[in-house]
């Protein structure tokens, strides 16, 4: 059977999904630990990326180009999400000259 | 074969290496740089799932936009503020075991599918630009246009939100 010979030979789909946990985990940490939220905003990179590679990753093991298709779409929405997320942390910064999160708890009751 | 498979686990140690750095490291500068090193990492992964396309496209995103994006905000900005903010010990212990407990939940969903394995990534030819050009242009061409006018709108709200008299 050579499909199972292939397969044995190729990285297991497992070392991805547990890689990729780990990268969404360390993440999901960092969003919570940090308080400067320039590194909330690269924790939240991680997480889209560890979302990435795990779509990647099921679209080359399944042979379906759509996961790495939505792959595109995700980094596009990413590059929309840090352009406006950084602009408003400027706009925060200019008129509260901190960007701790905790003295941005106005909107939080 | 068995190559692959060390270099997956050197990619894997780089990227998770630099991302805890990125959580560790007192200054944001350093948090960047780091960054980059993981983006670098997980650039490396695509390559190895084959998938050319998405490579070149992440190192170009990401490496090349988003970071610049980044550095430039901390540096032109003066946002190098070093672990001024510090939190309380339990919150920083309890969040460390949040991560740790999604991170099982998150493990064992996937283990409780079976899934299957129908290609191998290192022969088929889904991830380069031929293929992945034609699915894009024919099943997703309406998404595609789409995702230009979503940046034009981010365009013009950066530029509308880092104007100083807006208010």
């Amino acid at each position: 059977m050579p499909d199972t010979i292939q397969n044995m030979q190729v990285i297991p789909l497992d070392y991805y999904i547990f890689f990729c946990s780990a990268l969404f985990a360390i993440g999901v940490v960092g969003v919570l630990v940090k308080r400067n939220a320039l590194v909330i905003f690269m924790s939240i990179e991680l997480m889209l990326n560890s979302a990435n590679l795990l779509l990647a990753a099921f679209s080359a093991y399944r042979n379906d180009p759509a996961g790495q298709i939505f792959v595109f779409f995700i980094m596009v929405v990413a590059a929309a999400e840090v352009a406006i997320g950084l602009a408003l942390l400027v706009m925060i910064y200019r008129s509260t000259h901190t960007i701790d999160i905790n003295v941005l708890n106005k909107l939080k009751w | 074969m068995v190559f692959s498979r060390y270099l997956f686990f050197i990619l894997s140690f780089v990227a998770i290496y630099a991302a805890l750095k990125v959580l560790i490291s007192k200054s944001p500068m350093h948090s960047v740089l780091y960054l980059t090193l993981a983006f670098f990492a997980i650039a490396g992964h695509y390559i190895l799932l084959n998938a050319q396309f998405l490579a070149v496209v992440h190192i170009i995103v990401y490496a090349g936009a988003i970071m610049v994006l980044f550095i430039y905000t901390v540096m032109l900005l003066n946002l190098n503020i070093q672990g001024e903010f510090p939190k309380s010990k339990f919150a920083n212990i309890a969040s460390t075991i949040a991560g740790g407990l999604l991170l099982l939940t998150l493990i064992a969903i996937f283990k409780s599918y079976d899934l299957k394995v129908i290609a191998n990534p290192a022969l088929n030819q889904i991830g380069l630009v031929k293929s992945l050009g034609k699915v894009l242009f024919e099943d997703y061409f309406l998404p595609f246009e789409l995702s230009s006018v979503l940046f034009l709108a981010a365009m013009v709200g950066a530029v509308m939100l880092g104007k100083k008299d807006i208010y």
